[in-house]
């Protein structure tokens, strides 16, 4: 039943994908082929003089214990942050895609979220959890909890992953909710019949047919922890206390821009970016195995 | 009554865009950025706009580029894309950079020598000249917004603990029994300081003529090494940490967070810079008053002046490739030399408690009785004249390449000892290694 044209034009497909070829080209590559040329060089801040140092910068930054310690903190930071927003989201957007009253009002609300800058959502859960001004983190201390972020680095990675996932969860559920709702209601309604209960149902119909969504979603997730965090990290902690909230990205920017260290700092940006390839093709070797498109 | 009517005539100015747009496009244009919010931004910009009614030759644009740091990454940024602006703010944690900048900046003593527009800068207070003067004395940016760090007190939380509220802690022992008393007597956070790192590592450092770094903290070359790891500051940083175990201090945040604190009500005591002195004016709801940073009595020589924050002008070069015309230089310094005028200092001076740069400009102040009227708007510029009357290689400054990140280096560092994770000397030892690694990297990238 398949129709297919055929051009005979050689030409035309090359065409037709220029543009996004191009964009690619001027917008990605070359930028990206730029940072490898820059974390080759030594140069003063105002790009005066400019030495070639082969990989010195790499060598710097790898062999610096404080880089090390913040490969760990993203480790713990891109599954907290993935875990917890895809799990919510999940959990929303099976509730929400039940009869329940009101079910559009809560599918419109939990969106809402992703409008936000992340610089203003850090604002707002520092509004919530500042130890002296925010409302949460003011009873807890009055309850004697001792709450404070700027010292407790459990509290201020908490604060930080839980601010970052937040902000995510609405993402994640408009294409949950998509994807739930794309399932044939003939099939859950079969399964009903049979005597599936909806745990039952969720785990062996649901969970199964919306796999792409998930796998699609768990590459967007970690790349999003890995590069569009850093937002919230600088509004909420600024990488400390110490440099307990110091992500990959973080340490981009700190070398980047405080140091105008340009030379580590992209010599920093270049691992990130090899980092995150080698994430996404084990996703796609691995995960994507079992991951069954319609 | 003059003010009024300059800013009036500025007014007016403002007022009259349209018509004076034409007579703007013949002027020589000046882009200034600076890193100042309200209301010390808006009475600069109220300060550009009078100069740009006060002629009609030059036309100075201000712009607002953020933070102090994010100024100063936009103007390196302008400058490598040959966008520089012509006049740029930089905090004084910048200076080293500038200093090495080479050709990036056109050194204010080559534009008097080249424009022969007069500024009489031997006028300037010497601790503030000095820090952006070349060691031969020859001055490269313009001294504006100086300030230094001070002690401010609650009056009341001093009465309540059973304290002289006329008598603010002069010493640190003092100030650890004051804490205690307060503590005693409920307050939930007797002491904690804002700028952890200016006040607690670099005005300490100067008033107790201890070196942060060799060479004269950086003034004799590039080549210094940090020593903040020195028995004095490894005293103090465990007199902060045992302090804070006691509940006498609060670790309030980097940079100006701990700020909020003071006008709050919140923490009794604070160390903070002399500019947030209208903050609390405008929010406190209770007396409090201002006292000099306090001192180790049994250091020798104790106290020296401290050293100046804040920021100065600097005038830059459009780009690597690209100079300024005769005219343009011309302009920038007739803005410089009417920022100098000790009447326009005297009133940033009293409007925003930053320092009266101009010994003309504090003679003034004095004379007109403001310092009586308002008790303890003097203590900034005793505390910087205090000690032996000269300045020694240790309380000169400091002009560290690559400060901003040794900043962030101190506090992460200080960070740690207050979480108790390292002592006051594995904390200090800690950040002069990795502190030093900045300033050898620093050296190497400015050598040629």
């Amino acid at each position: 039943m398949q129709r297919r044209v055929i051009f005979d034009d050689k030409l035309l497909p090359y065409l037709l994908l220029f543009p996004q070829v191009a964009v690619t080209l001027v917008f990605f590559i070359w930028p990206a082929l730029q940072a490898v040329w820059q974390s080759t060089q030594l140069q003063d801040v105002f790009g005066l003089s400019t030495q070639f140092v082969w990989f010195e910068n790499y060598t710097a930054v790898l062999t610096d214990p404080g880089y090390v310690g913040s490969i760990r903190v993203t480790a713990i930071f891109a599954a907290s942050v993935t875990g917890l927003s895809m799990g919510l989201a999940l959990l929303f957007a099976v509730m929400a895609d039940a009869n329940i009253r009101g079910r559009e009002a809560y599918q419109a609300l939990l969106i809402w979220p992703y409008a936000l800058a992340p610089a203003v959502a850090a604002v707002l859960w520092l509004f919530i959890f500042h130890p002296q001004i925010g409302m949460v983190g003011r009873t807890l201390n009055q309850a004697g909890v001792p709450w404070d972020y700027k010292l407790n680095n459990g509290q201020a990675l908490s604060l930080v992953i839980l601010a970052s996932a937040w902000k995510q969860v609405s993402y994640n559920f408009i294409f949950f909710l998509a994807a739930l709702q794309s399932i044939p209601k003939s099939v859950i309604e079969a399964a009903a019949i049979d005597g599936a209960g909806p745990r039952r149902r969720f785990f062996t119909i649901q969970f199964p047919l919306i796999a792409p969504t998930s796998f699609f979603l768990l590459i967007v997730n970690v790349t999003y922890a890995f590069f569009d965090t850093f937002g919230v990290i600088h509004a909420l902690t600024q990488g400390g206390p110490g440099t307990a909230t110091s992500t990959l990205i973080y340490n981009v920017y700190k070398a980047g821009m405080v140091a105008q260290d340009l030379g580590g700092s992209a010599a920093q940006s270049v691992i990130l970016m090899a980092f995150v390839i080698a994430l996404t093709a084990v996703q796609f070797r691995f995960v994507e195995r079992r991951v069954h498109y319609g | 009554m003059s003010m009024r009517k300059v800013i009036l005539g500025a007014t007016l100015a403002v007022g009259l865009g349209v018509a004076g747009t034409a007579s703007a496009q013949q002027r020589v244009q000046i882009e200034f950025w600076h890193g100042l919010t309200p209301p010390p931004g808006q009475l600069l910009e109220q300060i550009v706009a009078d100069f740009n009614a006060a002629q009609n030759t030059y036309q100075v644009n201000a712009a607002f580029k953020g933070s102090y740091p994010e100024t100063m990454t936009a103007a390196i940024a302008a400058f490598r894309a040959g966008t520089a602006p012509h006049i740029v703010q930089m905090f004084e944690v910048g200076t080293g950079t500038m200093m090495a900048a080479g050709r990036a900046v056109k050194p204010l003593h080559e534009l008097i020598a080249e424009t022969g527009v007069q500024i009489d800068i031997n006028d300037y207070v010497p601790a503030v000249r000095g820090y952006y003067a070349l060691p031969d004395g020859r001055q490269m940016s313009m001294p504006f917004n100086s300030s230094t760090t001070v002690m401010f007190y609650n009056k009341d939380a001093f009465q309540k603990a059973g304290l002289d509220p006329e008598k603010a802690p002069e010493t640190w022992p003092q100030l650890v029994d004051a804490a205690r008393k307060l503590k005693a007597a409920g307050v939930a956070c007797p002491f904690t300081t804002a700028w952890p790192t200016w006040a607690q590592v670099e005005n300490f450092s100067a008033i107790h003529n201890v070196p942060l770094a060799t060479q004269g903290n950086g003034f004799g070359g590039l080549n210094a090494e940090l020593r903040i790891n020195n028995p004095t500051m490894v005293r103090h940083l465990n007199t902060l940490v045992e302090m804070q175990k006691e509940g006498l201090f609060r670790y309030g945040g980097r940079d100006s967070a701990a700020d909020a604190l003071f006008p709050s009500g919140e923490c009794a005591i604070i160390h903070g810079s002399s500019g947030l002195r209208g903050r609390i004016m405008r929010e406190a709801q209770f007396q409090w008053g201002t006292a000099m940073l306090p001192f180790y009595p049994d250091v020798q020589g104790a106290p020296f002046n401290s050293i100046i924050g804040g920021a100065s002008f600097w005038a830059m070069n459009k780009g690597p490739n690209a100079t300024r015309s005769a005219e343009e230089n011309k302009g920038i310094s007739e803005f410089f030399r009417f920022l100098a005028q000790p009447s326009l200092i005297a009133k940033w001076h009293t409007e925003t408690g930053f320092l009266p740069v101009r010994v003309a400009a504090y003679e003034a102040v004095k004379a007109s009785g403001f310092y009586q009227q308002n008790p303890g708007t003097d203590v900034p510029i005793l505390q910087m004249l205090r000690g032996p009357g000269t300045t020694t290689e240790n309380t000169r400054g400091i002009r560290l390449g690559g400060f901003p990140e040794i900043r962030v280096i101190m506090q992460e560092e200080m960070e740690r000892a207050f979480q108790g994770q390292q002592t006051a000397q594995q904390a200090l030892d800690n950040a002069v290694t990795r502190g030093n690694v900045v300033l050898r990297n620093f050296e190497r990238a400015n050598r040629s």
